[in-house]
């Protein structure tokens, strides 16, 4: 780890000034202590925005939508009465996120924010596409983790559980700097490798993410979330997949599926969305869907059993939003 | 908009090197009172500075569980929380489990079941475990297995550890509970 200066910012305000070229933020800290001790990142000065007040509140309910401040933890989403209860897929995917000490630290603003694990990313002897470098070693390396689905150019997938889910909620984030309040669908906040190769979201050098936003669900739609991971525990998903499904009389009004671990950022399966459209949901639509999903996988030497993972992980979270057992 | 930063909040680099931090934090219930470079994680101020090194360096990634401690009561990775960090706030560590010479039931069912071979886990495992007795005083196996899934055991296979917990639990549920034979000669 390099030597830096070490700020407490205790205000919005505070933190926003201390931002800049020469200042990493640090919330909960799991992402940034990896990176510093990687040293893939060598900050002259360290922001410690944990001891900023008041940005650790989930406000709101299922009728007005939720308001998540970026320093709730992963541990309080996975219990919060309103978002079990009422946004099942956000719940589940803060709850099964590595492990029950990490999400005592994680907060939600740094698992959205937080960078690819893609081992060559992560490894100082490797510089890739992301760090720079002219070559995504993953191409023709090791590549049994990596993405299905838009891997041209660099081939991470984006490792936010929390982004998988909020993207299917058609959630946003909230971001602030001195120059003013912005808000930016999730979907759109989220950059490709072709938009932005170094980093994987819109957010600007002097911009502080100051809240989570997400919007009710429909009284009839049902939210879900499925892992699968090697093992149980600490890992990452090799597969996961976040959906939500409305209903009008009988049948699908609107299905939103969104596949994480499968592509630089959380991937919708807009075929299988709309294939459901106006059907009613069953163990045979299900599976359609589930083949739709994976139409036009791209996979790569040795990840090819993603596709069928998908295709499975797919289906079941359909059915258990849809509560078709 | 921004106010500016009071300066006591910030240590300035000198020549490359950090200019020592003071931070003021409890451990195991303790004021304490440490200067240290701001890089320093909170495994390293525990074990380094404080010489309490019953908090182990495993993986440094998050990858082990190793290094737990509870802060605020909550078990939380030593190794990824900066000792900065720690500023304000209750640490407590596998040292703070007795009370002086008397062991705490969790730490006397671990040793009575051998829930420790090599040791290197066991602080984590008992510290984790503490702190969800406290929640819930008669967890079930499934409970314990989740509560500790953050601490990978290379020794023991686990039973023996949950056998402990579970021994522990029903010892501090006011039970007459002893060890169960075939769990130390085998089943
Ligand atoms: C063993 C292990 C397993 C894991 N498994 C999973 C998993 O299954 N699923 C999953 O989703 N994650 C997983 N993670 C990743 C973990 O969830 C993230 O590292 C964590 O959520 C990051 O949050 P943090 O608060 O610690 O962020 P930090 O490390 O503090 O910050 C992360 C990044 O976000 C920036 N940042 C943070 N907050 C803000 C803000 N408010 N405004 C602007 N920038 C900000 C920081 O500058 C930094 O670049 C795992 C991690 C480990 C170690
Ligand atoms: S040393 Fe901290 S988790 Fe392994
Ligand atoms: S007793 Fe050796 S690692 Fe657990």
């Amino acid at each position: 780890m390099n030597a830096f200066e070490w700020v407490n910012a205790t205000t919005v305000d505070e933190a926003i000034g201390q931002l800049g070229a020469a200042s990493l933020l640090k919330a909960g800290g799991v992402d940034v202590l990896d990176r510093l001790k990687e040293g893939l990142d060598a900050p002259p000065r360290l922001v410690n925005i944990r001891t900023v007040k008041g940005l650790d509140r989930i406000e709101g309910d299922a009728a007005t939508g939720l308001r998540i401040g970026p320093l709730v933890t992963l541990a309080a989403l996975d219990v919060h009465p309103v978002v079990r209860k009422s946004f099942v897929a956000l719940a589940d995917a803060a709850g099964h996120a590595a492990t029950p000490q990490i999400r005592n630290m994680a907060t939600a603003g740094g698992n959205l924010l937080q960078r690819p694990r893609c081992w060559y990313f992560r490894s100082r002897d490797f510089h890739c596409l992301k760090k720079g470098g002219d070559t995504c070693f993953s191409q023709h390396g090791e590549n049994q983790y990596h993405a299905i689905f838009g891997n041209e150019i660099c081939a991470i997938v984006h490792p936010s559980a929390l982004g998988t889910a909020l993207v299917a909620l058609g959630g946003s984030v909230e971001l602030a700097s001195s120059r003013g309040k912005r808000i930016v669908l999730a979907e759109q906040f989220f950059l490709p490798p072709a938009a932005a190769l170094e980093r994987e979201n819109g957010l600007a050098e002097d911009e502080l993410l100051t809240a989570i936003v997400v919007p009710p669900l429909g009284a009839s739609a049902r939210s879900a979330y499925t892992k699968v991971g090697e093992k149980e525990s600490f890992d990452w998903p090799i597969a996961e997949v976040a959906a939500v499904v409305e209903r009008s009389g009988a049948n699908v009004s609107r299905a939103s599926i969104v596949l994480g671990a499968a592509a630089p950022v959380p991937h919708r399966a807009t075929a299988a969305e709309k294939l459901l459209a106006g059907k009613p949901l069953t163990r045979e639509t299900a599976r359609a869907a589930a083949r739709a999903a994976i139409e036009g996988a791209t996979p790569l030497s040795e990840n090819r059993y993603k596709v069928t993972l998908f295709e499975n992980v797919v289906r079941r979270t359909l059915l258990d939003a849809g509560g078709v057992r | 908009m921004s106010a500016p930063v009071p300066l006591t909040h910030i240590t300035r680099a000198r020549n490359g090197r950090p200019a020592k931090r003071r931070a003021q934090f409890t451990v195991n219930g303790e004021p304490v009172d440490v200067l240290f470079a701001p890089h320093k994680t909170l495994l390293e101020v525990l074990r380094e500075d404080l010489n309490l090194t019953g908090t182990k360096h495993g993986c440094e990634l998050g990858e082990c569980g190793a290094c737990a401690v509870l802060v605020d009561g909550e078990p939380v990775l030593a190794c990824l929380v900066l000792g900065l960090d720690a500023e304000g706030r209750d640490v407590t560590t596998v040292e703070g489990m007795a009370d002086g010479p008397a062991l705490h039931p969790i730490q006397e069912a671990f040793a009575q079941y051998g829930a420790a071979q090599c040791g290197y886990c066991t602080p984590s495992f008992m510290l984790t475990a503490q702190v969800l007795l406290e929640k819930n005083p008669s967890p079930s196996r499934d409970e314990i297995r989740e509560a500790l899934s953050s601490s990978i055991c290379r020794c023991t296979g686990y039973v023996k550890i949950y056998e402990a917990v579970e021994l522990a639990a029903a010892r501090m549920r006011g039970e007459e509970a002893d060890i169960l034979e075939e769990a130390i000669y085998g089943r």
